[in-house]
Parts: structure tokens; C-alpha cells; sequence
């Protein structure tokens, strides 16, 4: 389980994350819903190591990660799907998937792993060869969705995978999601697209402008009407 | 002087002789242009020490083989190894503290790590010219018809192609240049995979420097006279290189290398007039390149999709 406690970061003096405190307990798929600005990307961010604690805790599986670089976090099982993708445009398809899997040293499973997600995503298969730059924007998500589970992932990141994509291919994405967690892996989801997030979600948080305000199952989200209101654009009924 | 006047009726035979030259000079010069466009790639900083490892590099062998008197393929491999070392150490003191600082703080500190490098090698060595130990092996002329051509021009080229063959096979089909290309392009997102940056840094940094090392002895053999300062100039056309190539490609900088080489020795070739302009040849292509192709001959242009 992660679990996150009275965590602070802030850059230059603002704080981004006011000391928020959640829990994504194994096997669940936990999604933070909020606008832009909110802090839900500095969340992921400093999870992953990528960006300093400036106080609080994150502990995994009780461990304390918070001050650990990134690759050692890594290695504890814990990986991001970026916001915007960024996989490595200068690699192909199959290296990006390779150097998903860059700390396994297991050649044979590495192999196995790849045609798993070759059929997750069959589109990959077709563009094994080709730079991952020149893959459409929902092939680049399909792709650094692969990538990251080829770290054998125990807790798997995302932030914001709808972003720019196609609702159909938004919906493929989602399904995924869905049948990775089934399969046992933890997922935190980070969303602007609350609807879909929330209707998958077993626990969703509601970030504001760096402090936690809400929480509940995915469900009592979708039915509170404040956040029908502010995230899902329906209107208030009074 | 008479070789100048007789160029206008230049033969085929000193032409070839001309190619030759032109030719290792652009291997010479690619070699060492690599170094330039590795660490670009990877730090988006111009490593001006790297000219002045050259340097370092021909006085190993000096030393090896002049002072200690051990056989000249045993220093080869030894110098290659020392300046490799080199190459790390200067990352490590010079750049790696400066990894979260400004891009002009890490540029500043190459220019002093430069400074220090041939300061360090005057106080050392003395600024007065030592010649590279002479390899009768490869200093010898060889006579095909009417040319004559010093052997290790015959060497450069095949050193060059075979160390270009090695670097391309590292970087394109193992795991580390697999994560050199990945750690180019997002260094955080590498460190997301598990890839330590500094590891794969140093890494740059002694497959550059081990380059130069072959580029430096082949340039020794070639030029003996060694002096602190023997690094600065082709340490610029180098740099130059890479830019013409478009920095940051290893094949551009291969393709900057031979445009210089050739292009320095055919003009003073066909236009024996221009010789006291041979160096400025390389800064005016330069000029040029930056006019109509900024990125270089083989430089990308960036793309982004959102």
C-alpha cells in the first residue's frame, strides 16, 4: 500500500501540494480528479522521485521512499505513464518497450512480456519497427502505457492517459486500465476526464488547489452534485 | 614556393596525393568531432576541454614511448585507457556538480576546465615542443606509381571506419547506447525507467574521449610536434565540425569531419594563393552553414506533437 502523509512541495516559495495525505491500497484503482493547477501532476511527480519533498511522507509497502532517487523507487515496484506521454521519439517501438524493462535482466520473461502487451496492443505489433516519434498521439499513449508495464509495475501511475486522445481510443486505454488492474496491479489515476475516471475508479480523491477536499468511492463522487457541477459539467439542481 | 606555381597543371597523380591527404585529415578531424556532438547530444553543452584531451593524449604516448620506452602498441592501448579515465574525471569534477545549474555555468566551467587542462600541461611539460616518438612503420612513404603517401594516411581512414563501425554498434544495438539515446532525449523520463544518468554520462564522456585518443596518436604520427596548445585549433575545427554535421548526430559529425579535411587541403590544393587562409576555411563554412541551415547538413528539426 502507498501511503502519503501530510506531503508539501513547493517550488520558489508557492506551494504546489499543502499537505495532502491519501492512501492507494494494493490491488484498488484510486483516481485524483481537479483542474489544472490543482497539484495532481507535483503529486505523481513526487511520488516517482522526480520533484523534492519539502516535508511530509511517502511510504510504500512501509517503506519510506520520500529522498530516494528515482531509480530505487523504481525498483520498489512503483512506475509512471507521463503526462504527455513522452516516450522516446528517437527510439523505435519495440526499444521503447526494451528500456521499459531496462532493470530487468531477464531475457527470456522480458521477451514474453513483450508480445503481452503486443497483444494488449496488437497497433504496436504493426509499428514494432518504426520510431515512436512518428506514431500517432492514442499509439505514443498505447506505447508509454506498454512501456511502463514492462517494468512489472506492482503500482502503476497515470497521469492524465485521455489527454488529446480520441474518445474511442480513450475508451481502449480505459478498458486496458481495467484489465491490468484485474490482473492484480494498483493503479492511481490522475484524470481532467472525471466521468470515465471516477465510473472505473474504486476510491477517488478530489484535489483543489493543493489540499485534498473530497473523498469516497468512485461512485459517491459521480452522485455528489458538487462535483457533478465543478468536474463532470452538469448542472447544480437546486 | 614552386609547388604553388605549378598547381594550375596539377597532374592526376597529385591530386590523388591531395585526396589522400584530405581524406585522413577529415578522418582525423571526424574522430574527434564525435567527442563534441556525444556530449552535446547528452548535455546540450560544448565540451571545450575536449580539444585540449587531444593534447593530453599525445603526451601519454610521449610519454609511454619516448620516456618509458615501452613498445608503441602497448602505449596505444594504455593512452587510449588514460585519456578514456580523462575524459570521466573531468565530467565528474568539472560537470557533474554543476548537473541542476544553468547551461552557462556547466559552459563556463569547460572553458576552465580547458584553461586548466593546458596550464597543467605547460607547468608540467613546458611549453617547449616535444616530438611524437616516430613509429617507422607508419612514418614511412610508400610509392604507388609516382605518388608517394606516408603510411599512416593509409592507416587513418581504416581506423577511422572500424572505430566508426564499433561506436555506431554500441550506440545502436546495446543496452547501454540504448539508454544514451533514451537519456539525449528526457532525462527524466530515463531516470523513470531505472537509468542511472550518471553512469550513462561518464559513459559519453570515455567512449568520446577514447575516440580521441585514436584521433590524437593517428594526429601525432601525422603532425608530430607536440605542444599544450596543440589541442586548441583542431579542438575548434572539430567543434565546427560537429556544427556543419548538425550537432548531436554522430553521422554528422563524421560527414562536418570529411567536408573540412577535404575542403582545407583542396583549396590550398587549387588555389595554393589562399594557403595562408587554410584555418579560416572551416570558420567560413561555418558562417555559411549557420545562415541557411542552422541545425546542420544532418541536424533535425524539432517537432513536437501535443
Amino acid at each position: 500500500m502507498l501511503k502519503v502523509e501530510n506531503l508539501v512541495v513547493s517550488y520558489g516559495g508557492i506551494e504546489a501540494l499543502k499537505g495532502i495525505s491519501l492512501d492507494v491500497p494494493d490491488g484498488e484503482i484510486v483516481t485524483l480528479i481537479g483542474a489544472n493547477g490543482a497539484g495532481k501532476s507535483t503529486l505523481l511527480r513526487s511520488i516517482i522521485g522526480l520533484v523534492k519533498v519539502a516535508s511530509g511522507e511517502i511510504t510504500y509497502n512501509g517503506q519510506k521512499i520520500n529522498g530516494l532517487n528515482s531509480q530505487k523507487i523504481v525498483k520498489t515496484g512503483i512506475t509512471l505513464v507521463p503526462e504527455g506521454r513522452r516516450v522516446f521519439p528517437n527510439l523505435s517501438v519495440l526499444e521503447n518497450l526494451q528500456i521499459g524493462a531496462y532493470m530487468r535482466n531477464d531475457k527470456e520473461d522480458i521477451k514474453k512480456d513483450i508480445n503481452w502487451i503486443y497483444e494488449l496492443f496488437p497497433r504496436l505489433q504493426e509499428r514494432s519497427w518504426q520510431m515512436a516519434g512518428t506514431l500517432s498521439g492514442g499509439e505514443q499513449q498505447m506505447l508509454a502505457v506498454g512501456r511502463a508495464l514492462m517494468c512489472r509495475p506492482k503500482l502503476l501511475m497515470m497521469d492524465e492517459p485521455s489527454l488529446g486522445l480520441a474518445p474511442l481510443i480513450i475508451k481502449d486505454i480505459f478498458r486496458i486500465i481495467r484489465e491490468i488492474n484485474q490482473q492484480g496491479m494498483t493503479i492511481l489515476l490522475i484524470e481532467q476526464n472525471a466521468n470515465m475516471a471516477l465510473k472505473i475508479a474504486d476510491k477517488g480523491y478530489v484535489l483543489e488547489t493543493g489540499n485534498l477536499t473530497m473523498t469516497g468511492t468512485g461512485r459517491e463522487l459521480l452522485e455528489n452534485p458538487e462535483i457533478a457541477a465543478a468536474y463532470l459539467g452538469k448542472k447544480k439542481k437546486h | 614556393m614552386e609547388f604553388f606555381q605549378g598547381f594550375l597543371n596539377m597532374s592526376g597523380a597529385s591530386f590523388a596525393q591531395h585526396m589522400v591527404n584530405g581524406v585522413s585529415l577529415g578522418s582525423l578531424y571526424a574522430l574527434i568531432a564525435i567527442g563534441y556532438t556525444m556530449v552535446y547530444g547528452i548535455l546540450l553543452m560544448i565540451n571545450f576541454a575536449h580539444g585540449d584531451i587531444v593534447m593530453m593524449a599525445c603526451y601519454f604516448a610521449y610519454f609511454g614511448i619516448t620516456i618509458f620506452h615501452v613498445p608503441w602498441y602497448f602505449t596505444f592501448i594504455g593512452v587510449i585507457v588514460a585519456t578514456a579515465l580523462l575524459g570521466a574525471i573531468i565530467e565528474r569534477m568539472a560537470y557533474r556538480p554543476l548537473r541542476d545549474a544553468p547551461k552557462n555555468s556547466v559552459l563556463i566551467s569547460a572553458i576552465g576546465a580547458s584553461f586548466l587542462l593546458e596550464n597543467l600541461a605547460n607547468y608540467l611539460f613546458s611549453g617547449r615542443p616535444m616530438s611524437f616518438p616516430d613509429i617507422p612503420l607508419f612514418s614511412q612513404n610508400i610509392a604507388i606509381g609516382s605518388i608517394k603517401i606516408q603510411a599512416i594516411s593509409m592507416v587513418i581512414p581504416v581506423v577511422t571506419i572500424i572505430s566508426l563501425l564499433v561506436l555506431l554498434h554500441i550506440v545502436n544495438h546495446t543496452k547501454t547506447g540504448m539508454a544514451m539515446r533514451a537519456v539525449s532525449k528526457d532525462y527524466e523520463i530515463a531516470r523513470v525507467m531505472g537509468i542511472n544518468i550518471d553512469n550513462v554520462i561518464s559513459m559519453t564522456f570515455i567512449i568520446g574521449s577514447a575516440l580521441a585518443a585514436i584521433g590524437a596518436i593517428m594526429w601525432g604520427i601525422r603532425y608530430p610536434g607536440i605542444t599544450p596548445y596543440l589541442g586548441v585549433m583542431p579542438g575548434l575545427k572539430c567543434f565546427i565540425a560537429a556544427v556543419i554535421g548538425g550537432i548531436g548526430n554522430i553521422k554528422g559529425a563524421v560527414l562536418g569531419g570529411f567536408i573540412l579535411g577535404l575542403g582545407e587541403i583542396l583549396i590550398v590544393a587549387f588555389f595554393p594563393d589562399l594557403s595562408g587562409y587554410r584555418d579560416a576555411f572551416a570558420f567560413i563554412v561555418l558562417i555559411i552553414i549557420l545562415f541557411y541551415r542552422p541545425t546542420g547538413i544532418l541536424g533535425e528539426r524539432t517537432t513536437e506533437k501535443v
